[in-house]
Parts: structure tokens; C-alpha cells; sequence
């Protein structure tokens, strides 16, 4: 039972009730969240890797460009409560970077330049439910978003979807990550509000 | 550790507004008085649920302002066009209550037992969890070598002025710096321009003494900062930053 906010209309701008999550709102603008200053690595030095499998996998920038990449029209849901409808990226499909890999793990770790690293299931990152982005709207990521490359896991709260992602590390176990070791999820699924620890 | 408070599932809280406070002519402090608030350390923040009549809410996070010993407040921006902050601002009474839930974040804190001296680079706000950290120092007796730098757009725009002028004059190693970025008073000594390198080459600690760094504003304020902080040497992992963006 809630109480009731005396005076308090609000603006109800909440959008299709289908697309948008408990207890967001929609925004036109693209904030900003990372914890640390932005890294910015040259496209030279940047590589991808994925550990833990039979073999370490790794790409140069040109190589992970030369992958076939997918555009997709996602909506994000950020945990600070502001969601986006029909954003465009374009990037690599996690599967695509997983079948150059021998591997019977569960999890990943996935980490990033600037020390972030997010865990996931496999199963939340498999089967075209996400993608390693490089292209935002049409243009290059900014590095301000993450780029030259971030994860993008749309159907989680979008501090999954790491910036500046630099491999991903499979595991057996589920690890918690960054922002998951500080009290916020292990699994950041928004339609069931999973913000924090013990949602 | 602290943070273990936290473990639970976080409940949303019923609370009574027993003090409002004007800081600006945007800015107002709400003092929130909880039944079973679990406590706080100093930079988290609380999520904020306001419930319309028909059922309708709104949700919007704040920073807590006050120091874990102190009774918990969170002050608020007005956002024009927002949908929360002008009824926290403007609308909100004494005796009035609101929901939240907290405290949220355990990252961006400081607790007091933390290496090196503290270097806090506020913008506009983003001063609210610097200050919370401001008021544990002051509150807790620690004597921790610390810097203000504050950047507000007038000096009619700078919140928590006289106690931040207050704790300064104590002159036991909390030192303000303040810069106003819009229009500056007759006779002004602070800085007069947005923060930039030289600015932050003249106030930082040098990065030899390994400090700890909070940052808390706008995007183009975190970034300049923590970049400017970067290219003086301080290792990143050393600067904690929180952004908002204008989400109402």
C-alpha cells in the first residue's frame, strides 16, 4: 500500500506499458553513468578476447570489423529509472564471437578497459540477445557510451551492457562483477525490477 | 564491512518531511524522518516514489546530503520541465510524507578510514553527496587533508554556502575552492570560468599523495575533470565519478 503523494499529478509519460518496464520513465536524451574517468584507447592497441575456453580467442580492431556485424532496433532500460525506445546499434552478435570458441561454460564475466567487468549467463547473452557494438545511431560509439566497442544486452538493466568491453572471460560459476559487488543485482532483469541485492 | 546493511531487501520506506530548508532559489533541502531508516554511509543515494490519487508514480533517485550520524536529507534541484523536482521543490510541506528506499550504491562513498587525502570536485548539485562526505569528516573528528573545488553558475547559486564558508574557517584541513562559471561579485577572489586543467593543476593534491577522488556533476564537468586529473597523473581507478544527467 502506497501513500498518496498530496498534490502530486505527475506528467504520466510513461509510453507503451508493453515497452516500458516497472517504474521507468522514457527519456529523449542519452545520459551518461560510468564510475571512473573515460578510457580512451587507440584503435591500434585496442583487441577483443574471449579466455576460458579451450583456447584463448583474440581480434585486432580490424579483424572484429571484418566480422559480419547485424544492425538492431532495441529499447534500453537504465537502472537509474530512465528507459529509450527504438535505439539503432550496430555490432557483432555475441554468438558469432562464441563460435570461434571450444567452451562448455555457464557464465561470463565480461571485462572492460577502466577495470568494469559485468557478469552474465550464457543463456542471457546467446541466441541473438546480444551483441558487441560499435556503431550507435548510425555514427561511431562515442567514447563518452562506451566506445570504440560495449556490450549491448538490451533486455537487462543497461549496466550490463559494459562500455569500453574488451572480452569476455567464461566461467563455471557465476562471479559477481562490478556494480553487482555494490549492491545491485546479480542478474538486472528490468521487467522484474531486479535493481538491487535481494529484489 | 558497512555495505553489509545493505543485504536485505530493500523495502520502500515511509517518511515525514519534518524540515525544508531554501539552499537557492532552485535548491530546497528536505530533512525525511523514517521509522526504520537502516543508515547510510557518506555519497550513497535513495531512490524517491511519489504517488499520485489514481495510483499513478513516479520514481526518481537523489543523493542522501547528510552524514551517516546525522538525520537523513536530501536536497533537490528544481528541473524546469522535470516531473519530481518541481514538486519536491516547490510543492512538498512539513508533515507531508514521502516514500523511498535506500540506501542504494556502494561505490561511490567514503567512510573516513580510506588512504590519502580527499579531493572533491563538485559541480552545480554535485555537490550533495561530496557534502555528505564534507559532514562526516567535520562530524566524525577526522582530520584528512581535504579540498573543495565547486563550481556553481552565480554566487546566489552556490548550496550549503555559510556552512561550507563555516567548516573552511575552522582551518583544521578542509580547504573550499570555489568557481562561478556565469557572473562573479565585485571583489570576488575565487576563480571566474568553468573548471579546466590549470585549474584543477592549481587545487589538486599532486598525484604523489595518492588521493581519493569523488566527482559529481554534469557529464561535460565529470569529463573534463577526470580527464584533467588523468593527464596529471592520477591512476584512474583513484576517480570515482557520479554523473547526472537531466532526468527530472
Amino acid at each position: 500500500m502506497s501513500i498518496i503523494s498530496r498534490g502530486f499529478r505527475g506528467r504520466r509519460s510513461e509510453g507503451p506499458p508493453e515497452r516500458v518496464p516497472p517504474g521507468q520513465h522514457l527519456t529523449d536524451d542519452f545520459p551518461v553513468l560510468s564510475a571512473g574517468p573515460t578510457p580512451h584507447t587507440p584503435l591500434e592497441e585496442w583487441t577483443f578476447t574471449i579466455e576460458g575456453g579451450a583456447e584463448p580467442v583474440s581480434w585486432s580492431w580490424d579483424e572484429f570489423r571484418e566480422l559480419p556485424s547485424e544492425t538492431v532496433t532495441v529499447d534500453i532500460h537504465c537502472v537509474t529509472r530512465w528507459s529509450k525506445l527504438d535505439t539503432v546499434w550496430e555490432g557483432v552478435s555475441v554468438d558469432t564471437l562464441l563460435d570461434r570458441v571450444e567452451h562448455d561454460a555457464s557464465y561470463l564475466l565480461a571485462f572492460c578497459d577502466g577495470g568494469y567487468t559485468t557478469n552474465l549467463p550464457l543463456e542471457h547473452v546467446t541466441d541473438g540477445k546480444a551483441w558487441v557494438a560499435f556503431n550507435y545511431g548510425g555514427e561511431p560509439l562515442e567514447p563518452e557510451h562506451g566506445g570504440p566497442a560495449r556490450l549491448l544486452v538490451p533486455h537487462l538493466y543497461f549496466w550490463k551492457s559494459a562500455k569500453w568491453v574488451r572480452g569476455l572471460a567464461l566461467r563455471d560459476e557465476d562471479e559477481p562483477g562490478f556494480w553487482e559487488s555494490n549492491g545491485y543485482h546479480l542478474l538486472g532483469d528490468p521487467w522484474q525490477e531486479q535493481r538491487y541485492w535481494g529484489d | 564491512m558497512a555495505g553489509a546493511a545493505v543485504l536485505g531487501r530493500l523495502t520502500w520506506l515511509a517518511t515525514e518531511v519534518i524540515g525544508a530548508t531554501a539552499e537557492t532559489p532552485r535548491v530546497r533541502t528536505l530533512q525525511l524522518q523514517a521509522e526504520s531508516w537502516p543508515g547510510h554511509r557518506a555519497g550513497q543515494h535513495l531512490d524517491v516514489r511519489l504517488t499520485a490519487e489514481d495510483g499513478y508514480q513516479a520514481f526518481r533517485s537523489y543523493s542522501i546530503a547528510t552524514a551517516p550520524d546525522d538525520e537523513l536529507a536530501i536536497t533537490v534541484e528544481r528541473l524546469d520541465d522535470g516531473e519530481v523536482s518541481p514538486y519536491l521543490v516547490d510543492e512538498l510541506r512539513e508533515g507531508d510524507r514521502i516514500e523511498v528506499r535506500g540506501p542504494i550504491g556502494g561505490y561511490f562513498v567514503w567512510d573516513g578510514s580510506e588512504r590519502g587525502p580527499l579531493l572533491l570536485i563538485g559541480g552545480g548539485s554535485g555537490i550533495v553527496p561530496l557534502m555528505a562526505m564534507i559532514r562526516h569528516r567535520a562530524g566524525s573528528g577526522s582530520s584528512t587533508p581535504t579540498r573543495l573545488l565547486y563550481s556553481s553558475r552565480t554566487l546566489e547559486d552556490v548550496i550549503y554556502q555559510e556552512e561550507l564558508d563555516e567548516l573552511a574557517a575552522r582551518r583544521n584541513g578542509f580547504e573550499l575552492f570555489h568557481t562561478l562559471t556565469r557572473s562573479q561579485p565585485a571583489g570576488w577572489t575565487g576563480y571566474g570560468r568553468r573548471i579546466d586543467g590549470e585549474m584543477l593543476r592549481d587545487v589538486a593534491w599532486p598525484a604523489a599523495e595518492e588521493p581519493q577522488v569523488f566527482i559529481c556533476g554534469s557529464t561535460r564537468f565529470v569529463d573534463t575533470a577526470a580527464d584533467s586529473l588523468v593527464a596529471l597523473g592520477y591512476e584512474p581507478p583513484s576517480v570515482k565519478t557520479e554523473r547526472f544527467g537531466a532526468t527530472g
